[in-house]
């Protein structure tokens, strides 16, 4: 679905992603670990396309097509979620508004129809009552006020009504004690799928206890140093990141 | 009819008298240009105005020749030839386009994006012969505005432009024109007061909760009322009104000076709600044409607990100066100001209010929205002035400036003048450069750079949009992020 190729990304002209090769399929969860600094939100955002993040060399395929000629809202278009590290607020903008323009400038990038107000409404009480989620959050600013694990919740919401083929889910897991982390668990095995892929950016075995992935890389200095099975992250988690990689 | 014999005397005699000559042709009653005695007599005649009007007017024409432009707001303007401008009828009437095919194709695709019906277009649009098949349009037919009509004189409501008041209501017109805003007050308030050439007068009947919105949409009237507008609402003992001025839609004006007055009275225990959209052609990207817009209005809370609401979203123009205020006269009186104020290009905009605190207990309250993107400069210009006399009056301000461009500019100048030491005033001011994260964050969820920005500036101006009335209030989200359409990268 995804093949990340010799991927070299600069930042205020500064080298982060130094030639990181990552291949996922359809139907496949993978986890990328690695210490503090390492790259690994670099690499999230240089998925989605955020500007300024320079790609020096190398290509992002997704899907057969070339993912860097894409801006990032069309590369949402193309199926590609982020949830983010730091959810950002939004003063002003209720949490309704964002997601019903979010899913409804997707659907038009799929030269779909916009989604009835009526019809967005039965959709997000859905899937908000699958993430714990009340109405009164709905209807608040963007993830402003919102504790640390509501907003990640929130970005489970989101990514639930935008239900994308590829989501990417830059440590989801922190900050969220042991119910929601059961909960935003819960909302990311429902997205697991045979058409959909994902990668779980994180520090910690524990999300990996109720998300079982398939592959498991370290990312240290720009680089994946290591990849394995679901047995790396346990070894990591005993012996840290130094002794691993 | 005694006012119209007269008046048609005057006529005679202006024309005759005028030695440039008007065109008698009655599809092009014009006046040329330039500003003399014999202009307003002609302007006057025109109206059917009574002697007292016209006296009024000269006096106010002879109080501006001995005034100045005032040069204190932070505007950069060529200087205006008062000699070179139409100060009456539609100049260049000829040049109107013939039907929308005429129009330029970025107006109309504005109009589109905004949703607006096609035979409203053409009126916006300055389409020759559109006025009367769109005032049908607008209405949806003849019988809606008769409805209306109706139902407002049932009410014991007065809504009719300026001109029709000063024959039909001669005392209450005497009584509070410019009452609230002096002939001498500035510049552009004298210019107004000499040739204004139509606009609008409400009264609410004591007790009367008006049933409707009122809307300049809804005034049936003469073209060419935008250069020199005159408003009047005197809002009596217990009644309510909401007033909406302007429209979302861009508008097109041949005239580049702009000087409306607007005057608004509230008595004992009256409200006025009053909205603007001001959406005047800003001039294109490099700044060249534009309305210059120079706008008085303010408000008397005459009467004890009154309330007047200012809530304006000034996108357009290419220049805005403007500061709609409060006198709070009366006893607990309320006064508040909601301000966005968005300027991309080469746009200027000074504007603010002042909040005139003389009755014991009166509050107010100001919270304003500057947005600057392109080259443009956007300015806040605020006074909170307490008299002796003003016993425990607090204020509460709020002004906050969002940078969406490098190369515009955001200022802030509030004056505070306090002469009673009971006073609570509240200060608040932030700058912030539209942010990054949020500009990703938005782009993530699959919205385009314009969305994007449209969606935060739409945020960052809540607390000024919420005070629209609802069906101002979805076009005017639409017209913020069309105004500022290339204003990123
Ligand atoms: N905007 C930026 N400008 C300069 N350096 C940055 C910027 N963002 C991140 N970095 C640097 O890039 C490196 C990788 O950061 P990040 O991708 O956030 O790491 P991780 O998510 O693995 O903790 C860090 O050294 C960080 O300081
Ligand atoms: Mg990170």
């Amino acid at each position: 679905m995804i093949k990340i190729d010799n991927l070299h990304v600069n930042v205020s002209d500064k080298e982060i992603i130094k030639g990181l090769n990552l291949e996922i399929n359809a139907g496949e969860v993978h986890a990328i670990m690695g210490p503090n600094g390492a790259g690994k939100s670099t690499l999230a955002s240089t998925i989605a396309g955020r500007e300024n993040y320079e790609v020096t060399s190398g290509s992002i395929t997704f899907d057969g097509k070339d993912l860097l000629e894409l801006e990032a809202h069309e590369r949402v278009g193309e199926g590609i979620f982020l949830g983010f590290q730091y959810p950002v607020e939004i003063p002003g903008v209720s949490n309704l508004n964002f997601m019903r323009t979010a899913l409804n400038g997707v659907r038009r990038y799929r030269g779909e129809d916009d989604m009835s107000a009526a019809e967005f409404m039965k959709l997000i009480r859905v899937k908000a009552a699958d993430l714990k989620m009340d109405m009164d959050m709905l209807k608040r600013f963007v993830n402003v006020g919102f504790s640390g694990g509501e907003k990640k919740r929130n970005e489970m919401v989101q990514m639930a009504v935008l239900d994308p083929k590829f989501a990417v889910l830059d440590e989801t897991d922190s900050g969220l004690d042991i119910d929601a982390l059961r909960t935003v668990s819960d909302g990311i095995n429902a997205q697991r799928r045979d058409d959909t892929a994902i990668l779980l950016i994180t520090h910690y075995q524990r999300l990996l206890d109720y998300v079982k992935p398939d592959f498991v890389h370290v990312l240290a200095n720009g680089k994946i140093v290591k990849s394995g099975g679901p047995e790396l992250a346990l070894e990591l988690e005993e012996k840290g990141y130094a002794d691993v990689a | 009819m005694a006012g119209t014999v007269e008046a048609k005397k005057q006529i005679e005699e202006a024309t005759k008298e005028y030695k440039y000559g008007f065109s008698s042709d009655i599809d092009m009653e014009m006046a040329p240009k330039g500003l003399n005695e014999d202009v307003i007599r002609y302007i006057s005649a025109k109206k059917n105005e009574p002697e007292w009007m016209l006296e009024w007017r000269l006096k106010a024409y002879h109080q501006w020749l001995k005034m100045e432009e005032p040069d204190w707001a932070k505007l950069n303007f060529p200087k205006i030839d008062y000699n070179d401008i139409y100060y009456y009828a539609a100049p260049k009437s000829q040049d109107k386009p013939k039907s929308l095919d005429e129009v330029d194709p970025e107006l109309l695709r504005i109009y589109a994006k905004l949703g607006i019906p096609l035979e409203e277009q053409k009126v916006l649009a300055g389409v020759e012969g559109a006025r009367k098949v769109a005032v049908d349009a607008v209405f949806d037919s003849v019988s809606v505005a008769t409805t209306f009509r109706e139902e407002l004189k049932k009410a014991g409501v007065i809504f009719m432009s300026i001109s029709e008041a000063i024959v039909e209501y001669p005392e209450m017109v005497r009584k509070y024109l410019a009452s609230v805003v002096p002939v001498r007050d500035n510049y552009f308030a004298a210019l107004n007061c000499a040739v204004f050439s139509d606009g609008t007068f409400v009264y609410i009947p004591k007790g009367v909760r008006c049933p409707m919105e009122l809307s300049t949409y809804f005034r049936i009237n003469a073209e060419n009322t935008g250069q020199f507008e005159r408003t009047l609402i005197v809002a009596d003992e217990g009644s309510y009104v909401s007033y909406l001025e302007g429209c979302t839609a861009p508008m097109r004006d041949e005239n580049q000076l702009h000087a409306a007055v607007v005057e608004l009275i509230a008595l004992d225990d009256a409200e006025i709600k009053y909205s603007t959209v001001q959406n005047w052609y800003p001039g294109d990207k490099d700044g060249v044409g534009g309305i210059y817009n120079f706008v008085t209005k303010r408000g008397n809370c005459k009467g004890k607990n009154s309330k007047i609401s200012w809530t304006q979203v000034e996108t357009g123009s290419a220049i805005t100066w403007k500061y709609p205020s409060c006198i709070l006269t009366g006893e607990n009186s309320v006064g508040e100001f909601y301000s966005v104020a968005v300027t991309n290009n080469y746009q200027q905009a000074d504007t603010g209010t002042k909040m005139i605190h003389l009755g014991a207990g009166s509050r107010s309250t100001i919270i304003s929205k500057g947005i600057s993107a392109g080259r443009s400069q956007n300015t806040y210009r605020g006074l909170v002035k307490i008299l002796p006399s003003a016993e425990g009056v607090r204020n509460y301000t709020q002004c906050d400036s969002l940078l969406v461009s490098d190369t515009s500019g955001a200022h802030t100048v509030p004056y505070i003048e306090v002469k009673n030491p009971s006073a609570q005033i509240e200060h608040e001011a932030t700058t912030s450069k539209i942010s990054e994260d949020q500009l990703f964050y938005c782009r993530s969820r699959g919205l385009d750079e314009e969305e994007a920005v449209a969606m935060i500036v739409n945020g960052f101006c809540k607390e000024v949009m919420q005070h629209l009335p609802m069906e101002f209030a979805v076009e005017a989200q639409k017209l913020l992020g069309i105004s500022l359409e290339g204003s990123v990268g």
